[in-house]
């Protein structure tokens, strides 16, 4: 193949512009605000396993924002109302059949709705852009016990680090929760969720990420956290917003002191959304969704850079 | 030999696992949301055979094995070993039961095949996919039997025993799939 051609044909394109005008559609119809964010920010997420790529602007360091969430919070706070965001995002890793350093993300937060409110309005955006297969929701507890018979919030870590390191043919023991949980989740769980538009709630609390904590009908402290699954495949991670400033900071440094044991780089916690935190973000859930991934579930195609104009070719990828 | 990170396996890199020669058949780069990416790969190990799954955590990494294909004639056995000689350098390589494994029942003297080297030593020994073997030993032939579907048992000059069509004869020289073993036509 020619390597100055397009990775994607002129078809997916049209369905691209189609998709993209369908996703803005649907926000105006309910009259959800679209803003854009600044794509280059003082800093980056903390998170230990999101890396920002580093832009040097004249001597300062700067970040490719990960996600418009930051920003996007401090907006709500200043009183925006209900917003989305249809944009780039881009992340330090690696490429793959579902994955893309720079890729578009559409994030939206809605004031005063809780998860279950915005998994239906997920499945309302998605059964209005030509995938309407209704949608199922499932507790992570369930879909975990049901495929492990073990409890995720109550076994111990020995007994997650002795499943991790079977599914992986690896050694796990040293992990932390969140690590064994994850890959157990990705080798055993995955690929037994349902087909069609499936949603997983009520994460472990070592889960959290930005989503608000609760006790749930047995007691078990989860987070507020879904995630949207369409045929397997992970595109849409939403949490009910924590919105409490200390907690918040608590979070940022335990991510720091792992960001420090795995040997990556300290970046600065952003001051400016825990200020607008402390000001007031109103009650809200947000969501992201990963609209490549999407247009791929649309289109019935096999990789990411097949939908992209100009999608990196990685080494695994098939597309020669 | 080089180390090779995760990021940069990819199908048909030879790497050493346990020890063993092993190829990678696939990778596929797994990163949830939220939390450490892996790659779960799909190996064979060269000496075994075996093919098994594993994940190993991003940027892990593996050495690089030393494996290389070359065509090679063989020769003769002695008994206990094969013989193989390169054709450009007169090279000659031998090896034994272990390494020839069920290839052995393929083989004629001449034949050319695929000899991987690991180290620069024989590790497996592949026939070419279809071989034409001489049938040594088969029940008589069944005359105007040529469109029913039954079959028999044949012995062909290599050693090998194969299903063949009733019509076939002592002497005839059969086309074999040297993957399945199993007849494809009369050469």
């Amino acid at each position: 193949m020619s390597l100055w051609k397009p990775t994607a044909t002129t078809k997916t394109l049209k369905s691209r512009a189609n998709l993209f005008s369908g996703i803005r559609k649907f926000f105006q119809e309910r009259e959800v605000l679209e803003v854009e964010t600044p794509l280059l920010g003082k800093t980056g997420v903390t998170d230990a396993y999101i890396d920002c790529f580093e832009v040097d602007l004249a001597g300062e360091t700067k970040y490719l924002q990960s996600s418009p969430e930051y920003f996007m919070k401090r907006l709500l706070a200043s009183g925006s109302g209900s917003i989305y965001s249809l944009g780039k995002a881009f992340r330090a890793e690696e490429v793959g059949r579902y994955h893309q350093p720079e890729f578009t993300l559409l994030e939206w937060y809605r004031l005063d709705f809780n998860e279950h409110q915005l998994m239906k309005e997920v499945a309302d955006l998605i059964s209005s852009l030509g995938i309407d297969s209704g949608y199922q929701t499932i507790r992570y507890l369930d879909v975990f016990e049901k495929v492990t018979s073990l409890n995720p919030h109550k076994a111990s870590l020995k007994d997650l680090q002795k499943l991790a390191s079977i599914a992986s043919n690896t050694d796990f023991v040293g992990e932390d929760r969140n690590n064994c949980l994850n890959l157990i989740f990705s080798i055993y769980i995955e690929p037994k969720l349902p087909k069609g538009l499936v949603f997983v709630y009520d994460y472990p609390e070592c889960q959290s990420a930005l989503a608000q904590l609760k006790k749930d009908s047995e007691g078990n402290r989860v987070a507020r956290r879904f995630e949207g699954y369409l045929d397997q495949l992970e595109l849409a991670n939403g949490y009910v917003e924590l919105n409490d400033p200390e907690e918040q900071m608590v979070r940022f440094s335990r991510d720091l002191i792992i960001r420090e044991k795995l040997g990556k780089k300290i970046i600065p916690v952003d001051t400016d959304l825990l200020e607008s935190m402390k000001f007031g973000l109103p009650v809200c859930a947000g969501v992201a969704i990963g609209v490549d991934r999407l247009l791929m579930k649309l289109l019935n195609l096999d990789q990411i850079c097949e939908v992209i104009p100009f999608g990196s070719i990685g080494v695994n990828s098939t597309h020669e | 030999m080089a180390n090779y990170s995760t990021n940069e396996f990819r199908s048909g890199l030879k790497v050493i696992m346990d020890g063993d020669p092993c190829s990678i058949l696939e990778n596929e780069f797994v990163k949830p949301g939220k939390g450490q990416a892996f790659s779960r790969v799909r190996l064979r190990n060269l000496k075994t055979g075996r093919v098994w799954d594993k994940t190993f955590k991003s940027g892990e990494s593996l050495e690089g094995a030393d494996v290389t294909e070359c065509d090679m004639q063989y020769l003769y056995n002695d008994g206990e070993y094969w013989h193989f000689m390169e054709p450009d350098t007169f090279n000659q390589h031998q090896a034994d039961k272990k390494v020839i494994g069920d290839s052995g029942l393929w083989l004629s003297e001449q034949d050319i095949v695929m000899v991987t080297l690991h180290n620069g030593i024989p590790l497996l020994v592949t026939p070419a996919n279809h071989v034409e073997l001489e049938i040594i030993d088969t029940d008589p032939g069944l005359k105007g039997d040529t469109a029913q579907g039954g079959t028999k048992p044949a012995t062909l000059s290599t050693g090998a025993t194969i299903k063949v069509p009733l019509f076939l004869n002592i002497g005839e020289i059969v086309k074999v799939d040297t993957r399945t073993g199993e007849y494809i036509s009369r050469a």
